[in-house]
C-alpha cells in the first residue's frame, strides 16, 4: 500500500463519516417519525457486523481449524455475557493453542 | 458557568474514554497486524471517531477495495449517525453558532450520543467539547499504544491475534441476539446470506465490500418490516 493510497482512503472515510454526523446539525430540524425508517437504523449494525463476521472470520488466522475452535470460543464467551475485550483475547489464546498444536 | 459546563462534560466523558481505549487499542493492533502503517492507524482514529466503520474500512483498504465500494460501505455503516445528530440537534441551545454546530458533530457516537441524550438539561457547546475531549484522546492514544505493541510481537502471535477483531464483533451481536428474537432473526439471515455470496459462484460479482452493502439493505429492511421497534433505544445501543 503506498502512501497516497493509504491517505486517500483515510480521507474519503473521514470525509464521508463526518457529513453524515454534520448534515442533520446544519439542515434538519424534525425528528424523524417514520417508524419503518427508525427500525432499519436499529437493524443495521447487526446485520453489518453479522455479514462482516461470517464467513471471513474462518479466513482470520492462516488456518481454517484454529480459526474455527477461535469461533466457538468467541462464541461460547459472548453467550455468557462476557465483555468485547475478554471475547476477543480468549478467541485469540484458543487459537493460538490450536495452532501450537499443530492445527 | 462556561467552565463548569465544560468540565461536567470531561467528567461524564471519561468511562467513554477508557472504553475507547481498550477498543482502538485493538484497532490499533489490527491495523498493524494487516499491513497499515502505525501513522495510519493513528490518523484514521484521530479523523474518523468511529468503531464498526474503521474496521470496516481497515478491511477493505488491506484487501484492494475500490473508492467507491470504500465510500458506500463507509456511508451504510455510519449512517445510523445521521439519526443521533439529528436527535442531538434537538436538544442543543438554540442559541449554538454554526461554528460550534459543525464542531460538536464531529464528535457523535453511539456512546456520547447515549450521555448527551441521558442528560436531563439542554446541550450548551462548553459541555458537549467536555464531552467530546477525553473519549477523542482514549480513542487516538489507544490506537497509538494498540499499534505500537503489535509493531514489537513475533508473528505467531499475530496470527492468532487476527481473529480478535471478529472476536469483539461476535461479543457485540450475541448478547442482545439472547435477549432479542428480532436481533437475532436479523444476525442469523445477515449471515446465511453472508455465506451464500462467499461460497456460491453466481454471487462473485459482488465482492466484499458490495455484498454486505447489500445484505446489510435487505436484512435490515425485512427486520424493520417484521419487527418495527416502538420506542427509541429499544435495543441498546453498540460501540
Amino acid at each position: 500500500m503506498n502512501t497516497g493510497r493509504i491517505l486517500g482512503s483515510i480521507a474519503i472515510m473521514a470525509g464521508i463519516t463526518y457529513l453524515i454526523r454534520m448534515l442533520p446539525m446544519a439542515i434538519f430540524r424534525k425528528k424523524i417519525e417514520n417508524p419503518f425508517i427508525k427500525s432499519f437504523l436499529n437493524y443495521v449494525p447487526y446485520a453489518v457486523l453479522a455479514a462482516m463476521t461470517f464467513p471471513g472470520i474462518l479466513d482470520s488466522t492462516g488456518t481454517a481449524v484454529s480459526a474455527a475452535a477461535g469461533c466457538v470460543a468467541a462464541i461460547v464467551l459472548a453467550y455468557f455475557g462476557k465483555s468485547l475485550l475478554t471475547v476477543a483475547i480468549g478467541a485469540s489464546a484458543v487459537v493460538f493453542a490450536a495452532q501450537m498444536m499443530g492445527f | 458557568m462556561k467552565k463548569e459546563e465544560f468540565l461536567q462534560g470531561v467528567r461524564h466523558g471519561i468511562p467513554i474514554c477508557l472504553g475507547y481505549f481498550s477498543v482502538s487499542f485493538a484497532f490499533g493492533m489490527m491495523a498493524v497486524i494487516q499491513g497499515l502503517p502505525l501513522w495510519a492507524a493513528v490518523l484514521t482514529s484521530l479523523t474518523n471517531l468511529t468503531s464498526a466503520g474503521q474496521f470496516a474500512g481497515l478491511n477493505l483498504m488491506v484487501a484492494g477495495g475500490s473508492s467507491v465500494e470504500l465510500m458506500m460501505t463507509t456511508l451504510i455503516i455510519n449512517i445510523r449517525y445521521f439519526l443521533m445528530s439529528l436527535s442531538i440537534s434537538q436538544k442543543v441551545e438554540e442559541k449554538m453558532t454554526w461554528k460550534q454546530r459543525f464542531a460538536v458533530s464531529f464528535g457523535i457516537t453511539d456512546e456520547i450520543f447515549a450521555v448527551a441524550m441521558q442528560r436531563p438539561k439542554e446541550l450548551s457547546a462548553a459541555y458537549m467539547a467536555g464531552l467530546i475531549s477525553t473519549p477523542i484522546l482514549g480513542w487516538t492514544l489507544g490506537t497509538f499504544c494498540g499499534g505500537a505493541i503489535t509493531t514489537l510481537m513475533p508473528q505467531r502471535l499475530t496470527n492468532a491475534l487476527g481473529i480478535a477483531l471478529y472476536g469483539m464483533f461476535i461479543a457485540i451481536i450475541i448478547p442482545p441476539s439472547r435477549k432479542n428474537k428480532a436481533v437475532l432473526f436479523t444476525v442469523l439471515l445477515a449471515v446465511a446470506l453472508s455465506c451464500i455470496f462467499t461460497y456460491v459462484p453466481i454471487f462473485k460479482f459482488l465482492t466484499g465490500g458490495w455484498g454486505i452493502i447489500v445484505i446489510t439493505i435487505t436484512v435490515s429492511a425485512i427486520a424493520a418490516y417484521l419487527f418495527p421497534i416502538k420506542e427509541e433505544n429499544e435495543e441498546g445501543e453498540i460501540g
